[in-house]
Order: C-alpha cells, then structure tokens, then sequence
C-alpha cells in the first residue's frame, strides 16, 4: 500500500519552503538576539522575501507543473503573482519600520506574522485544490488579524481586529460551505477535477449553484466588495497605518488569484450563473465606493472606499471573460484584471506610503486637512502623492486610467455597454475626492509645518514609487504584455 | 436483532439519556461528567461506523483535553444554578422550537434528494481495515502539503496568542537565571573585619544617673 507512493517533487515549492525555513530561524533568532537588535530581525526578513523572489525567479518556467499530489501547481501567473507579491511585501516593510519603530510597534512578531502572511498568499496563487485556497486563505487571514491588534493598547485597533477577526470567519465559512458543496456534486477537490467533473456534467446542478453563491460571497467578502465590505474602512481606520498599508496592498494580489483560480479555472462551466453574480457585486461596489468615499474627511476611510470601488472594476474585469452562450477564456479580460489589480497595489502603496512619510511621532496624519499646503512643505512628494491620486481618479497618462481602460474596454467587448458607462460615470464623480486632495495640497496653507522627516531608502523607494505610477502609465504595453503572457501560459 | 443493532442501540440509549441530564442535572460538575459520558457513547458510535480512528480522538481530545478544561472552569466559576434553573420554563418553547427545527433539518438531510442516504451510500470496509493507518497514510503522503500547512497555521496562533497576551510589566519582580548562575561571590558577600570581643559600653541608666 506504501509501495506505490511517489514522492512529491518539491522543486516547484522551493521558495514556499526556503520561506517556512527562514521564518522558523527568524522566530528563534528574534527570540534570543532580538529584544536589542531589531535591525537583525527586519534585515534578515528583507533578506528572506529578496531570496525567495531569487528562487522564484530562477525556477520560473513557461510550464504548468502540479505537485503534492495535484495540490499545487507552480504555472507562470503564480510565479508572476508571487514575484509581486515579494516586491508589495518589501516596499511595505520598508515604509513601515520607522513608524513602527518610533511607536514602539517594531516587535518581531510583526516581522513573522508578515512572513507567514506572504507565504498565506504564496499558497493561494499556486493552490490547484480548493483545500490548499483555503488554508492559504486562513493562514494570511489569521497573520493579518493578529496583525490589525498590533498596537493592542489602542482601543481602536482592538475592535477593528475583533470586527475583522469575526466577520472574516464568518466569511471563511460561508467559503467553506461553498466548498463542501462543490465537493458533494462533484467528488472532487481538485480545481482541474472539479472543472473535468462539470464539463462532463453531474447530477445535480442545484447543488452546485447553491455551493457557488456561497463561494462567490466568500471571495466578495475577502476583495472587500459591496455587500460584503463592511469591515473595509473600520480596518483600514483602526489598524496602525503600516498594517492598513499591507492590508490594502498584497494580499489584492491573491485575492484575485483566488477568485482565478476558484471561478475561471475550476467553476468556469458555471459561468452563466457567477457572471451574473460578480456583476451585480461590481456595479454595487462602483456606486457605494465611490457615493460614500465623498462623504469622508478620514484619508484612511476615504481610501478603503476608494479600495471597495476599485474591486468593483475588478470584478467587472473578472465577469467579462466569458462572452455570449459559447464559453471560451476571453484572454484579454482576465489579462486586464491582472494588470488593473497589478495597478491597483502599485497606487495603494504609493497613498498609503505618504501616510506614512507624513507622520511622526505623536502626529497621525488622519484627517484630509492634514495634507493642506503639502507642496509647500514638500513639492516632491506632493508630485508623488498627486500622481497617485490623479492615476486612481483615472485621469489620463497614469497608471490608473489603463487600468480601468483596459477593463472598460473588456466590459464593452463582452457586450455590457451600458455597464461600461456606468462604470465611467461613477469614476467621474469619484474624481471629486481624489482631486479634492490635489487641492488640499496645492492651493491651500498648511496648517502643520514640521518639515518632513523620513530614513533615506524610504524617501527613495516611495520616488520609484510615485515614478512608477507615471512611467507605466506613459509606457504601459511593458506591463501589459507581461500581464498577458502570464495569463496566456497559464489557462 | 444483530449485535451491531443491538449495539447501537444500547450506546443510542446511553447518548440521549446521558445528553439529557446534561441539562436537568442540578450540579454543573455532574452535567459536565454526564457530557463525558455522552462523548463516550458518541465514540461508541462511532466504532460501530469502523471510525475508530475518530472515536479514539473524541476520547482522547475531548473527554482527555477539553472535558476537562471545561470541569475546572466550572469548578471555578459560581454558578448560582438555581437562578438559572428560575426561567427554565419561560425558555422552554423556544427551545422546543429550534430542537424540532433541528430534527426536522437533519431528517431532510438524511432523506433529501442531494446529501440522503440513498444519495450517497455508505461503504463496507473488508475486515482488517485500519482506518487510523489510512489516515495516517493519507495525511504524510499524499496530503502532506495541506498537513504542513496546517501546522503552520498553528504556529501563527501561537504567535499571534503570545504577542497579544505577553506583557513585560516593568514593576512585577522576577529572577533571571542565568544572573544568579553567573553571580560570583564578591558581588554579594562584603567582609568587614569587626573585632572578636565588644567593647563594653555603659548603660544608659549609669549615664543619667552621672
């Protein structure tokens, strides 16, 4: 019986494995040198993410290749999701650990649970079963809870951990009975098997589109979509900023490959059924996010609005891959959702990251007045954080308008014009907040005139930052290409 | 009637019996053993379904672990049962309510269309089939993955546990080990040379008597 057990192949996992490795000597080192020597803890972190991206790199090949028993699958969309996911992980770090550190917050469980949250993400971009997308999923969720209660003498990090803590399991069931019904149609957990099952078709149907709602709600809940978005803009005020910067930026990045993976790869046969659904999530999401982000004068609370209208026009990107009653993979909507989520992060950082660059000690930038008269305490970073803001506004020649370009133009191709000019209509009034910013900035006084403060490799990476959201929008076929490729090699 | 129903429902008899004192008995720690002994019956069951893997671990993980957490929490709380046990009947229908509820739920399931009995059929297993070396089989190789990963799940409550719990309060006093080893004598002991015999010193009543 043990005879005919074949080895799992672990080359494809290796980086999955280098990280659990290092995290492990991390725990230990923190724990013995790490109380004086914090340096040691965040470097050696650094260290990790910059040697599994090595290790993804090089292992990175054009060929779909499952191991663990057709648990894993290592294709290029999950080593290009994963290489994102690293560099989204890094530029995180290194925002955050002068605030942490001036807070008192840099302890080295907050490097860990980073660790163990990127590794949470690793396993849902190369999950090939629905068991291994679930573990994944409570692995990040879990790391991230802890994460949001960081500052636990703060009242407010508190609650918003124990409102994420408790909707996010409550989320995580409905996925997981989702999941079990799928599995009781089909008899599978395998997203391959799942989809063979359906497309020689079982027995029950009403099964299957009851356990799809279910999973639809889930992964709605986790992109933070309209109706599941609650706990966006309570987790994004309450968590420390460095956190609510993490929240708001990798884990998108797996986020989308869930729902790859779950509805395009494993479930594509009901698409009639999830197209539907995913609509009617994305136009809510447009409308609410952007109504209600008019109404905030918290900067955090205005971004997690700006967050849920964004997973609008993801999902938007996500429903337009199947066109009219013969089901092929549209290949350029799904492209165009991984470059409007690769988009989206590289714009999340850069706002969060000025957050970040603005605070100090004692003074939490929180309100929208606190970035009057930026330009003139610092017109460099007033260009950065107007970038941002213009490219998520969607305003022409960043990074942000071929994103949503890109997927307006898949939305028209799948025929839901009027959808499409929805969608137009309601980033034009979210255009208000975004520029209401700019002018904050640019033509007000400021009303706090410390000068700006921040380490050298901060100031540094928030330039490429900023430079980033102009220069992919000037030059976009670079990224959009990759996006494509990636896309192409792995369906 | 076969031994195996007979069995059945012997260990059926001893379940709901056992289940319903956990809610008449008037102590708490007799409602608690009583539930020990509804987990005991529930794992006779189970053995009966040729899971004895899983009615060893409802054994040991919930009569062995929590059972017993749950004895010393109830030892150290003061429960005032007869406050309780006041409204017992006021809360009787909506009890009887979900209860039914409940019933009928598991009977559409068991009987229903998509997850029944005759939906999903239960296998034999041929005699000599061990089921914890299945499972143990499945879970290091084929499912080694997803077992790894749970594990490192674990690990990150751990973690997350000690970070949210462990406070270094700066006023509570504690020993440090590797100080005390490390303490060498001249640290603590100072010799102060005294002479060998006291002086003898006048009383203070000689000296108010001068």
């Amino acid at each position: 019986m043990l005879n005919d057990f074949v080895p799992p192949d672990l080359y494809p996992a290796s980086a999955e494995i280098f990280l659990v490795a290092m995290a492990c000597a991390i725990l230990l080192i923190d724990a013995f040198f790490g109380a004086q020597r914090r340096w040691l803890t965040s470097s050696l972190t650094l260290l990790t993410l910059v040697g599994c991206a090595l290790i993804t790199y090089l292992t990175m090949d054009a060929q779909v290749v499952l191991t663990f028993n057709n648990l894993f699958v290592d294709d290029l969309l999950s080593d290009f999701l994963k290489l994102l996911i690293y560099l989204a992980v890094i530029v995180a770090i290194i925002y955050s650990r002068d605030y942490l550190a001036a807070r008192g917050l840099d302890k080295g469980e907050y490097y860990l649970l980073v660790l163990f949250a990127t590794l949470g993400m690793m396993v849902m971009v190369s999950a090939a079963s629905f068991l291994t997308i679930y573990l994944g999923l409570e692995l990040l969720s879990l790391s991230l809870y802890a994460l949001v209660a960081l500052d636990r003498d703060s009242p407010r990090a508190t609650e918003a951990a124990m409102k994420y803590f408790i909707l996010g399991s409550l989320a995580s069931g409905l996925l997981l009975y989702g999941m079990s019904m799928v599995y009781g149609a089909t008899g599978t957990l395998e997203i391959g098997g799942v989809a063979q099952a359906l497309h020689l078709g079982v027995a029950n149907e009403t099964v299957l589109v009851f356990g799809l709602v279910f999973i639809v709600s889930g992964i709605a809940f986790k992109l933070g979509a309209v109706p599941f978005h609650m706990w966006v803009p309570d987790v994004y005020q309450g968590a420390p900023t460095p956190i609510a910067l993490l929240i708001a930026s990798a884990p998108k990045l797996a986020a989308f490959a869930m729902a790859m993976r779950m509805l395009v790869y494993g479930l594509f046969e009901l698409a009639e059924h999830w197209q539907s659904m995913l609509m009617i999530l994305a136009v809510l999401s447009i409308a609410l996010g952007n109504l209600a982000a008019i109404a905030q004068t918290n900067i955090k609370r205005m971004l997690a609005y700006s967050t849920i209208s964004h997973m609008g026009f993801l999902l938007l990107a996500l429903m337009s891959g199947v066109v009219g009653p013969d089901k092929h993979f549209a290949l350029n909507a799904y492209s165009s959702a991984l470059y409007f989520v690769v988009a989206y992060v590289l714009m999340s950082l850069g706002a969060f990251g000025t957050i970040l660059l603005m605070s100090r000690p004692g003074y939490e930038v929180e309100h929208l007045e606190d970035f009057k008269g930026l330009n003139q305490r610092s017109p460099w970073f007033a260009a950065v954080m107007m970038a941002v803001m213009f490219s998520m506004a969607g305003v022409p020649f960043f990074v942000g308008f071929f994103a949503k370009f890109s997927v307006l133009l898949a939305v028209v191709d799948a025929g839901y014009i009027w959808v499409a000019v929805f969608a137009v209509m309601f980033s034009l009034i979210g255009a208000f907040y975004y520029l209401r910013i700019v002018k904050f900035m640019y033509f007000d006084a400021p009303v706090d005139a410390a000068p700006i403060r921040a380490s050298l490799d901060m100031r540094f990476l928030l330039s490429v930052n900023g430079a980033a959201v102009v220069l992919f929008g000037i030059f976009p076929d670079a990224l959009v290409s990759l996006c494509t490729y990636a896309v192409l090699r792995s369906l | 009637m076969e031994f195996t129903t007979f069995t059945f429902y012997v260990f059926g008899a001893i379940l709901l019996f056992a289940a319903l004192r956990v809610i008449t008995a008037k102590n708490p720690v007799h409602a608690a053993l009583y539930l020990v002994l509804a987990f005991f019956a529930g794992a006779g069951l189970w053995m009966l379904l040729q899971a004895e893997f899983l009615a060893i671990m409802l054994v040991m993980v919930y009569v062995g672990a929590v059972m017993v957490l749950f004895l010393f929490v109830v030892m150290m709380l003061d429960i005032d049962l007869a406050r309780l046990r006041s409204r017992f009947w006021s809360y009787l229908p909506l009890g009887a309510t979900i209860g039914i509820l409940m019933v009928v739920m598991m009977a559409m399931v068991l009987g229903g269309r998509y997850f029944g009995v005759d939906a999903l059929p239960g296998q034999t297993l041929p005699p000599g089939h061990s089921n914890t070396k299945e499972l143990g089989r499945l879970l290091y190789t084929e499912y080694v993955y997803p077992f790894e990963l749970a594990s490192v799940i674990l690990l990150v409550g751990i973690i997350a546990a000690v970070m949210l719990t462990l406070r270094k309060r700066k006023d509570t006093k504690y020993l440090d080990p590797s100080r005390q080893v490390a303490r060498k004598r001249e640290e603590s002991v100072r010799l102060v040379s005294m002479p060998a015999e006291k002086e003898e010193t006048e009383t203070p009543t000689e000296r108010g008597s001068q």
